[in-house]
């Protein structure tokens, strides 16, 4: 009934809500994403004075070395890794809130869950820095529990950059899992223990299929963005931290080079593209 | 198949007592309505016996097996819920197929008890369905097929008709006694819905407060209410109040009411007695004629609610309103305003404490 009223009357009556929001989309996303494909077929940037000229050769930089590949699946390993500890933190987090607590006490948690939103990112990793390098808290705290000496120095290597990641972006788990296994009702999972399903079978064959929808949203939400990160990367792992996302930041950044970096932005927004469209039957069935 | 035994079984939330020492015998092949208002602790008491929630203290005995500490996957109870909670990513089949595919059976035994059980409650074709795609009273019965198809020892019902439309509910109703008779599962039944209860039990369980007030067939507790409450709430009852005299009862206006002889409540204390509207006869105050055997009332038609087979008549009679129901049976209608005079018989009348 809902879509005939629609199809009925047009999309007119709905301009008016809908105009700001892609007006805005466009002004902010649509616009400056153009321009910056424009520079990635240009060898100069018109603002720099230089004559320039267009070329492909921004894109086939890309594929003349192992380097940037090489980085671009560093980078892929990075966002798959993040994303997976970010579910497997993340789920066990939200199912207790959607279906233990109750009332304030889950209001409470709740929001030291969303906390890290409030506060400032660069604010986030540095602490994160204090805590990881030697010396630092957790090898000061690691070393008064303990009764022989370990050295703690995660600072400037991969597992810094993951633990920093996974903190970042763990909260968009949690969320989208929330909002789906909330959506189960109760009488659901106490109809499959009834049948003599155990947790776990309730879990794998129940909770898991429905709350699927949360889990891929919160992983998509993940993955797209630590594949191009480059602040967690560049400051908690130093040498180590070099992935693709912290060389299109440099080509923008240190060298200036704005049509090579918007050109592997491109290059990176394509691939993602294309791994979401080839997973997407998986994930379609998964739900 | 098995008897379930709840003995003196408590739990309290906080201050308040959802269950006060409740003994209860459900027996074997039987089907026993718990009935009670909301807040009563029946469906409380309900998921104690599933294993849901454990009792503070007291035991649960099911088929000779203490459980009242076993948790609800080990207790082999079928249980259907209100809202039915078919699993919504899984077809009708699958959904049938749950409890014994848990429970590690062969693929070609599932099929076999999942298509018979299908078959039992009438969805023999519709196994390739989403729960989505079915009606209210197809849902129901999926329900009940994945219930009974482990063959538990006790199939526990949670006010399984009340989301159904009437018409669908009576269909029901007759269908699920059918079944339970069929495969003669001991049943336990939650409702508040005293028809439901009356119709479709062997035994009925009046719970109020976390107490079970009164126990017995439909029959008994129909004709014989222990208090006020169970006769007002299984069934309509106009109740008198009075003080205990003799064998009866004295109203207000000093009319003796004579009264089943039953437990007699201390002479001259405030008391009640209940008569089912049903029980009494209307007859214009002309034509009739004192029966000393009978009680009888004079009185006034206040209001006549006619609704086809039946009328309903509310008398104004001893300082308060009495309900009549009478079948239109062809006999002369009364009118409003019309003096008549109510009798019944001592046997239809019951006496209580007050």
């Amino acid at each position: 009934m809902a879509t005939g009223g629609a199809s009925r009357r047009g999309i007119g009556p709905a301009l008016p809500l809908l105009a700001p929001a892609y007006l805005w989309l466009t002004v902010a996303i649509f616009l400056p994403l153009s321009a910056m494909a424009f520079f990635s077929f240009m060898t100069e940037l018109p603002m720099s004075g230089k004559d320039w000229s267009f070329t492909l050769e921004n894109y086939a930089a890309f594929f003349s070395g192992a380097l940037y590949p090489t980085l671009l699946w560093a980078s892929l390993r990075l966002g798959l890794e993040v994303t997976f500890w970010c579910l497997l933190i993340g789920f066990p987090a939200a199912y207790v809130l959607a279906k233990v607590l109750k009332g304030r006490v889950r209001e409470a948690i709740f929001l030291l869950v969303i906390l890290p939103f409030w506060s400032n990112g660069l604010v986030r990793i540095f602490s994160w820095a204090m805590v990881l390098r030697e010396g630092g808290i957790l090898d000061t705290a690691l070393n008064a529990v303990l009764p022989f000496k370990v050295n703690i120095d995660l600072m400037y290597s991969y597992p810094a950059v993951i633990i920093g990641l996974v903190h970042s972006y763990v909260p968009y788990v949690v969320l989208t899992c929330y909002l789906t296994l909330q959506a189960i009702d109760d009488s659901l999972i106490e109809a499959a223990r009834s049948l003599g399903a155990s947790r776990l079978q309730t879990l794998r064959r129940l909770i898991l299929p429905l709350a699927m929808p949360g889990l891929i949203a919160g992983g998509v939400l993940i993955f797209v963005p630590v594949v191009g990160s480059f602040m967690e990367p560049r400051i908690l792992g130093g040498r180590t931290g070099t992935f693709y996302g912290t060389v299109i930041e440099d080509q923008f950044v240190a060298v200036f080079n704005w049509p090579l970096g918007a050109a592997l932005s491109f290059i990176l927004l394509a691939v993602v593209l294309v791994i979401l469209a080839v997973a997407a039957p998986v994930l379609r069935r998964a739900q | 198949m098995a008897d379930v035994r709840v003995e003196k079984v408590t739990r309290s939330f906080g201050a308040h007592k959802a269950l006060d020492e409740v003994s209860i015998v459900f027996p074997d092949g039987g089907f026993y309505a718990l009935l009670g208002p909301s807040g009563s602790g029946k469906t409380t008491l309900l998921r104690m016996i599933a294993g849901f929630d454990y009792p503070d203290s007291g035991s649960i005995v099911i088929d000779g097996d203490s459980v009242e500490r076993v948790p609800v996957d080990k207790r082999r109870i079928g249980m259907v819920f209100q809202n039915y909670a078919l699993f919504p990513n899984m077809s009708v089949a699958d959904n049938v197929a749950f409890g014994l595919s848990v429970r590690g059976e062969a693929k070609a035994t599932i099929a076999v008890e999942v298509q018979r059980a299908l078959d039992l409650v009438q969805l023999g074709k519709l196994g390739e369905r989403r729960p989505h795609q079915l009606s209210g009273g197809q849902r129901q019965r999926v329900a009940l097929a994945r219930a009974i198809v482990t063959r538990p020892r006790v199939l526990l019902l949670d006010e399984p008709l009340s989301a159904l439309d009437k018409a669908l509910r009576v269909d029901m109703q007759v269908e699920l006694k059918r079944i339970q008779r069929e495969i003669g599962i001991t049943t336990i039944f939650v409702t508040h819905d005293q028809e439901e209860a009356l119709t479709m039990s062997d035994r009925i369980g009046i719970l109020r407060d976390g107490r079970l007030v009164q126990e017995g067939s439909p029959e008994e507790i129909y004709d014989s209410p222990a208090s006020e409450f169970a006769a007002t709430f299984l069934g309509d009852a106009n109740i008198l109040p009075g003080t205990a005299e003799g064998n009866g009862l004295r109203l207000a206006d000093g009319t003796l009411v004579a009264a089943r002889s039953t437990v007699l409540p201390a002479q001259g204390r405030a008391a009640s007695c209940a008569v089912r509207p049903e029980r009494i006869a209307i007859l214009p105050a002309a034509v009739a004629m004192l029966d000393g055997k009978e009680n009888s009332l004079a009185g006034c038609v206040a209001k006549r609610i006619f609704a086809g087979s039946v009328s309903t008549y509310f008398v104004d009679c001893a300082g308060q309103t009495v309900k009549v129901l009478v079948q239109n049976a062809g006999q002369p209608r009364l009118g409003e305003g019309d003096d008549v005079v109510l009798r019944w018989s001592p046997e239809s009348t019951v006496l209580f404490a007050s």
